[in-house]
């Protein structure tokens, strides 16, 4: 027999999950839109912006209900909590996706960015690597493998890495194309969000360890991969 | 400091083996929790501590029970003195058929104080304890008996401690009464955790989650877990106790 609060718990984690899939999507039309400076597909991710904000409002008081009605303890407990901090995640990711977004659909032409500069800065890659995280800590959860969630921590050092490189080349290439400085400006917002989405991401990952093991690794990292390593 | 004591305990009823090979510290002035699934144990194990029983044909002890460092089942061991250190409540109120006053005095009587002022102040000071006073101070020869089932099972602790226990062991006090009596049940047993060591036995998780500093989980004769109740309620260490709390037991 099921318990009830199996049942619960398991449409939680469903909700989550489609959540994850619609933020996911929200990035990924995102990168296009800014690649190919496609407004429409801008505009498009604006408008499902408030179909994550509606969600993330559904999950919250869903999980409000499941703590009041059910009383999880122990690994129940975990769970929720974790589903209950990874939703407020996923929300933010969503509010970075429609910023940038908002920057494709407000800039003045639809000619496409430098793809030069673009090249250099490795915006895509820095894209696909959040992407790559969002879809890594998923898939963690999905699994309850633990190995890829130090994947997750492990691409956070590239995203910041990438982002400090931007600031350098941004700069310079301002000086020597002074009519792209607010193109600059823009695309130096994008990396900051991108490398905060990171950091999101990395929330998530945390959260799925506390669920899984129970360690707060708040700030500590090294000590998790150590651990698994050893 | 621990106040009980128990190495490798293991007890039988006839040839079933009840507990086996349980140690246990319990520390002075904390409250612990047994919880486990009927017939693992709990109970029998709680009324060890006051050799409750001692009135049961065809069983055996193994092992030691130590209170304040003193084997309880030692040969030199008064029993009578025994149970006025180590008071009990039950599941169901058992007042004695006499007045709120006498159910009260009765204990100190037994124990041979008879000024009555002493008595008098004991009573009042019991019942205020218990969180009864208000509530009886105008009926005290009325018989226990005409007290709600929370109120007797209050008197049930004021009688208990108004022999000045050092140890209270209740075995499921609030499994017969209504939410708001068992609140105040547990908000009792907080107060009188400043005075008293506490041993509770409990099928509601909740409660023991509430009002317990450590939790022992028993199974099938067996302690399974035994640590801070906030670590059994976050973070078990054993799958068994996870299983038993979080409803998937069996």
């Amino acid at each position: 027999m099921v318990k009830f609060i199996e049942s619960e718990l398991e449409q939680l984690n469903k909700e989550i999950d489609e959540m994850w899939i619609l933020v996911y999507s929200q990035l990924e039309n995102t990168r296009e839109a800014v690649l190919t400076s496609n407004k429409g597909l801008a505009q498009q991710v604006i408008v499902r912006e408030k179909r994550v904000n509606a969600f993330e409002l559904k999950i919250d008081s869903d999980v409000e209900d499941l703590i009041a009605l059910y009383s999880p303890v122990a690994i129940d407990l975990r769970f929720v909590l974790a589903m209950f901090k990874i939703n407020t995640d996923l929300e933010r990711l969503g509010d970075f996706a429609e910023g940038i977004a908002r920057y494709v659909v407000n800039k003045e032409d639809s000619i496409p960015l430098d793809a030069d500069l673009l090249k250099e800065l490795q915006l895509e890659k820095m894209f696909d690597e959040v992407l790559s995280m969002l879809s890594t800590a998923r898939e963690a959860l999905r699994q309850e493998n633990i190995d890829l969630t130090a994947q997750v921590f492990e691409k956070d050092n590239i995203l910041d890495e990438l982002n400090h490189n931007s600031t350098a080349i941004l700069t310079e290439y301002a000086k020597n194309n002074t009519d792209q400085i607010p193109q600059c400006f823009g695309l130096s917002s994008i990396f900051r969000k991108l490398e905060r989405a990171g950091d999101h991401i990395t929330n998530i990952a945390e959260e799925i360890v506390f669920y899984f093991n129970a360690k707060i690794l708040k700030h500590n990292h090294k000590a998790l991969m150590d651990d698994m390593i050893s | 400091m621990e106040i009980i004591k128990a190495q490798n305990v293991n007890f039988y009823y006839g040839s079933f083996h009840a507990l086996k090979n349980i140690s246990m510290d319990i520390e002075e002035k904390s409250v612990v929790a047994f919880i486990g699934p009927s017939g693992c144990g709990k109970s029998t194990f709680l009324r060890l501590f006051n050799r409750m029983n001692d009135l049961i044909p065809k069983t055996r002890l193994e092992g030691q029970i130590l209170i304040n460092g003193q084997n309880i089942y030692g040969k030199n061991v008064q029993v009578d003195q025994l149970r006025k250190e180590v008071g009990m409540v039950f599941q169901r109120p058992n007042p004695f058929p006499k007045s709120i006053y006498e159910n009260v005095a009765y204990g100190l009587k037994v124990n041979g104080i008879k000024d009555p002022n002493v008595i008098e102040e004991r009573v009042v000071e019991s019942l205020k304890g218990a969180a009864l006073w208000e509530e009886v101070k105008d009926k005290l020869k009325k018989s226990a008996y005409a007290l709600s089932g929370g109120q007797q099972q209050r008197l049930c602790i004021a009688r208990a401690m108004a022999v000045s226990p050092q140890i209270l062991l209740m075995d499921e006090p609030a499994s017969a009464l209504d939410p708001i009596s068992t609140s105040k049940i547990e908000e009792l047993i907080r107060e009188l955790k400043k005075q008293v060591t506490i041993v509770i036995v409990t099928h509601n998780m909740q409660q023991a989650s509430r009002v317990s500093d450590r939790t022992a989980f028993f199974y099938m004769g067996e302690m399974v877990e035994y640590g801070r109740t906030k670590d059994i309620f976050t973070n078990p260490e054993k799958e068994a106790t996870q299983n038993y709390i979080t409803g998937r037991f069996g």
